[in-house]
């Protein structure tokens, strides 16, 4: 391990860093919108839930490599921009996460559902004041594997010229030369075992409920 | 006031939910509708709130026709109890009692004062109150939603099977607190259940559906034991049917007579004397309060430990049930009637209820 | 669309169906990394599986190495077993099969840990042997996670030996590295369809192979029974939830 390096590099190991982060990240939040949108539709309107299902596990058999390469053909993209990269992984996020919103607000008992239609709630307020947060807990399972997965995938993302911290593994590659390899796969993994804690934290504070037991 | 007039349901294949069913739910009552599994009657109870649409016929409430009511405001003005409570399982007991005046926009402070005053009302310690409903037991769980259902107090309360989730011990301590509930309450109630003892006790009238949705029998309890529709009823209220009718039937007419009795501390002399022929003579202490019978057979012994306990005793304004068992407890099958202070009346015999219960039968028919 | 053109001038120029870096060679390249790392990473993991899903002994292990593995990249695991050992097929195997073992345990041993408790103890009271219960009982009823996890392994090894053509490996990510040297995107896309179309492919034949191995009276897919229904009951408004082959448990990620 050569300290040198990365005391002298810190800078642009932290650029990384930085990069990786919002490629990650913003994918996430992009894919839990659209999931949440096409989950409720997929719930509501019971005809499209199969080919919801079949669409995203299709997107999710990708290979990201594939997908990111593909991009540009589909939208019309610059083949190095790294909204390839963003809209792949939203993609993804997004793919995984339809399946959770769905079965979570499928969760609610019939027992409930007919509680809340009884005491006159209109559909689109039972969506958001009963049925979501009862899906809450499968929606951050989702949001979970989902977030871990991006972070892992965003390196992938140095083969076509936008990678974040997956750039120090090229580097590393290219020179044969261990310690950028080794800072980015020490900082990939802390990164993702701290977004997935804070994960858990956000999702205890949300759903006081769900960790009780009689 | 919840009618039905010839209220019909089909289902887009074909099935008959509910066929032309033709009721009135009177004001402050309890209207239970009993029945079989697939008779209609959880469909019924959802068409009054409209969460089931009828497919003709119509159903009012208080003289309006629901259909042209707003489906919404409806059910925010009836109260509705589900079995397993169905109760949010991410809100506070609290919050789950405040739904529906949190829908009609109360403020906060009063819908949390109605909801803990409710609380009280239907049993329930407000230290209960920040609980989630995972953390209560089943009977608790249903009193919330008893309270939840009360929550705007809403004028019309419908039950769907509330209490059937519940142990047998739990759900008698539940429906006593219902009915004594009801009591302060006054509410236009419509119940329903599959638990013929459950609809005698609980209901004023009681609506037996059958299977294909029709009514068989609308009618209050002690006429639905007496005079059964048909065989369904019949066979639906089950063999112990004559016995349970007798909690209709008052005891004030039962040909109540004069028995030897003695004082406690007579001789046995005085004892030799009362009783005469019979085996057995009744003790009574000196308020006049039956205590105990004393088998005599010939000798007269009179101390305390021959005793034999007394059973139950029954006053003229309770049931022919409450005679009967008496009749049936004692050791001589002679039930001991006694007035309103507990003092002795008479006694009666286990046939002469069932002679005065023959009567009371030909002139009721 | 400029580049949507260069990749169908790309795959109906018949010079690249041929040769020894044609396109079906590459398919095949790719097919046999795939089989046989997965084939590898299979004997080791599915034993262990077994074992600590029958024992619950090492359960620790067995979840945390799921978890693990997903917050490690991947792209960085393959880049240090080739600097550790060097260029070549074997070292590539050798990340391939470790990038598909976790995903193989972990559902191994939870879909044996999810069989039920009564399940269990019924055969173990009819006097099978732990050998029998483990084989005749466990296994079968595990099959479906089982199966989710060969193919969440699978997506895993076809994605990373994509990749892998950055260490100079062949198969179809040849194409996309080789595409975006020499600034020939029909190349690359054409590499990016080829490959999206094996991961499908071999997706839809994992599905086929569960519809096949696995038991009707576990996957669920028996025989419509018309049933009367609860007149009580109104007509179901949302449809039953179909337990859908296509897709796989999220144990492991495409990379």
């Amino acid at each position: 391990m050569d300290w040198e390096w990365i005391s002298s590099n810190t800078g642009e190991i932290g650029g990384l860093l930085g990069d990786h982060i919002y490629l990650a990240i913003v994918p996430i939040v992009a894919g839990l919108v659209v999931a949440l949108v096409v989950g409720a539709l997929g719930v509501r309107f019971p005809r499209l839930y199969p080919p919801i299902v079949a669409l995203s596990s299709t997107f999710y058999t990708i290979p990201s490599l594939a997908l990111f390469v593909i991009m540009p053909g589909l939208i019309s993209t610059q083949i190095l921009d790294p909204i390839n990269v963003i809209i792949a992984l939203t993609i993804y996020s997004a793919s995984l996460l339809v399946r959770n919103v769905m079965d979570g607000l499928r969760a609610t008992s019939p027992e409930v559902r007919q509680s809340a239609l009884s005491m006159g709630y209109t559909p689109i307020r039972q969506l958001w004041e009963i049925d979501l947060p009862i899906a809450m807990p499968l929606v951050f399972a989702g949001l979970r594997v989902a977030t871990v997965a991006n972070i892992s995938m965003v390196s992938v993302g140095a083969l076509i010229g936008v990678g974040g911290l997956g750039e120090l593994f090229t580097q590393g590659f290219q020179r044969r030369f261990y310690t950028p390899l080794l800072v980015g796969l020490v900082l990939s993994v802390l990164l993702a075992l701290l977004a997935d804690a804070l994960l858990v934290l956000l999702q205890r504070w949300l759903t006081p409920w769900a960790r009780l037991v009689r | 006031m919840i009618e039905f007039e010839s209220v019909t349901k089909r289902y887009d294949d074909g099935t008959v939910a509910v066929d032309g069913l033709s009721l009135v739910a009177a004001n402050g009552e309890i209207t239970v509708l009993v029945g079989p599994s697939g008779c209609g009657k959880t469909t019924s109870l959802r068409m009054i709130n409209r969460t089931i649409d009828v497919t003709s016929g119509t159903i009012s409430v208080d003289g309006q026709d629901i259909a042209s009511t707003d489906a919404v405001t409806l059910r925010r003005n009836i109260g509705y109890v589900i079995q397993h409570a169905g109760l949010f399982p991410h809100r506070t007991i609290v919050d789950n009692i405040a739904t529906v005046p949190h829908l009609l926009g109360w403020d906060k402070k009063r819908s949390k004062g109605v909801a803990l005053e409710l609380m009280e009302r239907v049993g329930l310690s407000t230290a209960l109150a920040t609980r989630y409903p995972a953390q209560l037991s089943g009977g608790q769980q249903q009193r919330v939603g008893v309270a939840r259902a009360l929550a705007a107090d809403p004028p019309m309360l419908l039950m769907d099977e509330p209490f059937s989730a519940v142990d047998p011990v739990v759900r008698e301590s539940l429906q006593d607190e219902f009915l004594r509930l009801q009591q302060e309450l006054g509410k236009t109630i419509v119940f329903v259940t599959h638990d013929i003892d459950e609809a005698i006790k609980l209901g004023d009238q009681v609506a037996v559906m059958q299977v294909g949705g029709t009514l068989a029998q609308f009618a209050p309890p002690a006429e639905l034991l007496s005079k059964p529709a048909n065989d369904f009823v019949a066979g639906f209220i089950g063999r112990d049917r004559g016995y349970r009718g007798l909690s209709f039937v008052g005891a004030e007419g039962l040909p109540v007579h004069e028995r030897s009795t003695v004082a406690v501390g007579a001789s046995e002399d005085d004892v030799r004397q009362a009783t005469g022929d019979d085996d057995h003579v009744l003790v009574l202490d000196t308020e006049r309060h039956p205590v105990g019978w004393l088998p005599v057979n010939g000798q007269a012994d009179i101390s305390p430990e021959r005793l034999l306990a007394l059973g139950t005793t029954f006053t003229p304004a309770q049931t022919l049930r409450a005679a009967l068992d008496g009749a049936l407890a004692s050791p001589t099958g002679e039930a001991v009637c006694v007035d309103g202070d507990g003092r002795f009346v008479g006694v009666v015999s286990h046939g002469e209820i069932a002679e005065h219960l023959q009567t009371a039968g030909r002139q009721a028919g | 669309m400029t580049l949507f053109n260069e990749l169908v001038a790309f795959l109906s120029e018949s010079a690249n169906w041929s040769g020894s870096r044609g396109i079906p060679v590459r398919i095949g390249e790719h097919v046999l990394y795939t089989v046989v790392a997965l084939a590898a990473a299979f004997a080791v993991a599915f034993p262990i599986g077994l074992l600590i899903g029958h024992t619950g002994r090492g359960a620790f292990l067995a979840i945390n190495i799921g978890n693990a593995a997903r917050a490690v990249p991947t792209f960085g695991v393959l880049i240090l077993v080739v600097l550790l050992a060097g260029l070549g097929f074997l070292p590539v195997l050798v990340a391939l099969v470790i990038l598909g073992i976790p995903p193989i345990l972990t559902s191994t041993y939870a879909g044996i840990r999810g069989v039920e408790g009564s399940t269990v103890i019924a055969a173990r009271s009819m006097g099978m042997t732990e050998r029998n219960m483990l084989l005749k009982v466990e296994l079968p009823i595990a099959l479906p996670t089982v199966i989710a996890g060969l193919r969440s392994a699978t997506l895993q090894i076809v994605s990373t030996a994509t990749i892998a053509a950055y260490v100079a490996l062949g198969g179809l990510g040849r194409f996309v590295i080789d595409g975006q040297q020499q600034r020939d995107y029909g190349k690359m896309a054409a590499g990016a369809v080829l490959v999206a179309a094996l991961a499908i492919a071999f997706d839809l034949l994992w599905g086929l192979v569960d519809r096949v191995v696995v038991s009707p009276g576990v996957s669920g897919r028996l025989p419509r029974t018309r049933r009367a229904r609860d007149a009580d009951s109104p007509p179901p408004t949302t449809g039953t939830t179909p337990t859908d082959p296509l897709t796989p448990e999220p144990a492991g990620r495409p990379t």
